[in-house]
């Protein structure tokens, strides 16, 4: 009889992968291992929709009704303490032990610690549904918020605040906010959303210390400014969950190192998602590691084709959204790999940067608009980052011209 | 349930495009395919409520602009995650230029 699959992990990523086994026609167990006690959730309204709304509710990605019915065994609130790869079994925190045929981890990352003393309980971080009630308990008007962190959680929690009435400053160590992978100019109109909004910015000042005596965080700068705040939330980053791999023996590198069908460095433990760094094909196998909804996603679906010996590549280009205010962000492919931009715009202010390598390859595309407005024409960049496509800069930077003419090209 | 009302001119839609109608506090999208067909959908995806039509048409899919759910729009059917919820559809005819749809 078959052990059959366990994804350890009950993310979008691991949720996915158990939905696709079943699509794909896999009939044997399928077991779901997740250290909280929800459904499979999407975590992307956390620090959005979750953080204004009344009553925030999960929003989950297989309800118990649809679990019970494709036969998904969902163990919630537990654990994967070890893997014991010659057995293929991984023993759980709670003492039982799951056999496997394929184990997919989907582990996922936890917020960047500040790694400084004098952090208490004002002080939280965002990652979790149980996170996001305790962080939304204070968004009251007037209550004043630290947010330390100039990145994109921490920027979206600012809005949500701000919406709700508290006062909230931004403290960010770089000379800019969102300094990883969005061009100045695009984290320029982000900056002034945020203080036509009556956000305080801080940006290349470091924080000294922190003192927090549970009713107020006191926070005092490197360059000696004082801040009294009644939370702090800390959003400087991710790292990868990679303790159990690691104590299995599989290779590490900036996560669970995976091949481009996401098999570790056993063959029969695959990883997907925040947890593990892959080559992308599009940039000539470079490895990287994506903290993004739709990577999980996709990678989820993947990883669950290849437990089933599909052996397909992951070739997608990565993608990535953020709403803050009115405003959406949406970037295709890695800008940094650039090497100069061309502007599209698009009307009502939204426009794109289109980012090329020296050789004219089209390598990324950064665009900032009210609503949906840049949606459209960053997923037909999408499209040409993902073929390769080298188009003439002066096609992409005229509204005349139709970027789905260039897919055809 | 003959309730036909006129959507737009046939000219307002490009081939293999969406565009949006709002009518009776109703939004709904309005596409012409690659073979010059004219179809109507509701407007809004049914994961999370965002207009379809700033979206993207390949082929007989629309894609929404916002977590790239798809569907066929000649059909409503839901393509896979994170979609799950299939799309209603409307009737269609063509008269004299106009695109009407049926939307009882």
């Amino acid at each position: 009889m078959a052990r059959g699959m366990v994804i350890i992990g009950a993310g979008e990523c691991g949720g996915r992968a158990a939905l696709a086994l079943r699509e794909l026609g896999y009939d044997g167990p399928v077991t779901l291992v997740g250290d909280e006690p929800h459904l499979p959730y999407e975590r992307p309204p956390l620090s959005k929709e979750a953080m204004v709304s009344e009553a925030p509710e999960i929003k989950a990605i297989a309800s118990d009704a649809i679990l019970a019915e494709k036969s998904i065994r969902h163990i919630h609130s537990v654990q994967a303490v070890a893997i014991d790869r010659a057995a293929h079994a991984v023993s759980l925190s709670d003492g039982s032990a799951l056999p496997y045929d394929k184990l997919l981890l989907a582990t996922g990352s936890t917020p960047r610690k500040l790694p400084m003393p004098g952090l208490g309980p004002r002080c939280v971080y965002l990652r979790t549904f149980t996170d996001a009630l305790a962080i939304r308990a204070h968004l009251t008007a007037g209550n004043r918020i630290a947010v330390i962190g100039g990145g994109f959680i921490g920027l979206e929690l600012a809005a949500a605040a701000r919406k709700l009435g508290a006062a909230v400053i931004v403290i960010e160590a770089q000379p800019r906010i969102l300094m990883r992978g969005v061009p100045a100019e695009i984290a320029q109109i982000i900056h002034d959303a945020h203080v036509a909004e009556g956000v305080d910015i801080l940006c290349g000042d470091g924080i000294a210390s922190i003192a927090d005596d549970g009713n107020e965080v006191r926070i005092t700068l490197v360059g000696g400014q004082e801040i009294s705040a009644d939370l702090a939330v800390i959003g400087i980053g991710a790292v990868p969950v990679t303790g159990l791999a690691a104590e299995a023996g599989l290779a590490i590198d900036n996560g669970v190192a995976v091949d481009a069908e996401l098999r570790s460095s056993d063959p029969d433990i695959l990883a997907a998602g925040d947890c593990c760094s892959f080559p992308l094909a599009v940039y000539g196998g470079r490895r990287v590691r994506l903290e993004a909804w739709r990577n999980a996603q996709e990678q989820g679906a993947l990883a669950a084709r290849n437990m089933l010996g599909a052996g397909e590549a992951h070739a997608a280009v990565p993608w990535f959204w953020s709403d803050q205010y009115g405003l959406s962000l949406q970037i295709a492919g890695l800008s940094d790999e650039g090497r100069s931009t061309v502007r599209r715009d698009l009307g009502d202010g939204a426009f794109i940067l289109f980012h090329l390598a020296e050789d004219g390859r089209l390598v990324a595309a950064s665009g900032i608009g009210p609503g949906n407005a840049v949606a459209r024409d960053i997923r037909l960049a999408e499209m040409l980052i993902g073929k390769r496509a080298k188009p003439a800069p002066e096609a992409l930077g005229s509204q005349a011209v139709k970027l789905k003419s260039l897919l055809a090209a | 349930m003959s309730d036909w009302v006129e959507a737009c001119a046939t000219g307002d839609i490009d081939e293999e495009d969406v565009m949006r109608f709002d009518h009776g506090g109703r939004t709904f999208a309005i596409y012409r395919s690659p073979d010059d067909e004219f179809f109507a959908t509701d407007g809004l995806c049914t994961h999370e409520k965002v207009h379809l039509a700033d979206g993207l048409v390949m082929d007989d899919i629309i894609e929404c602009p916002k977590h790239n759910g798809r569907f066929n729009y000649k059909t409503g059917d839901a393509r896979g995650a994170p979609v799950c919820v299939n799309l209603k559809t409307y009737p269609v005819k063509v008269d004299a230029g106009k695109v009407l749809i049926q939307i009882g």
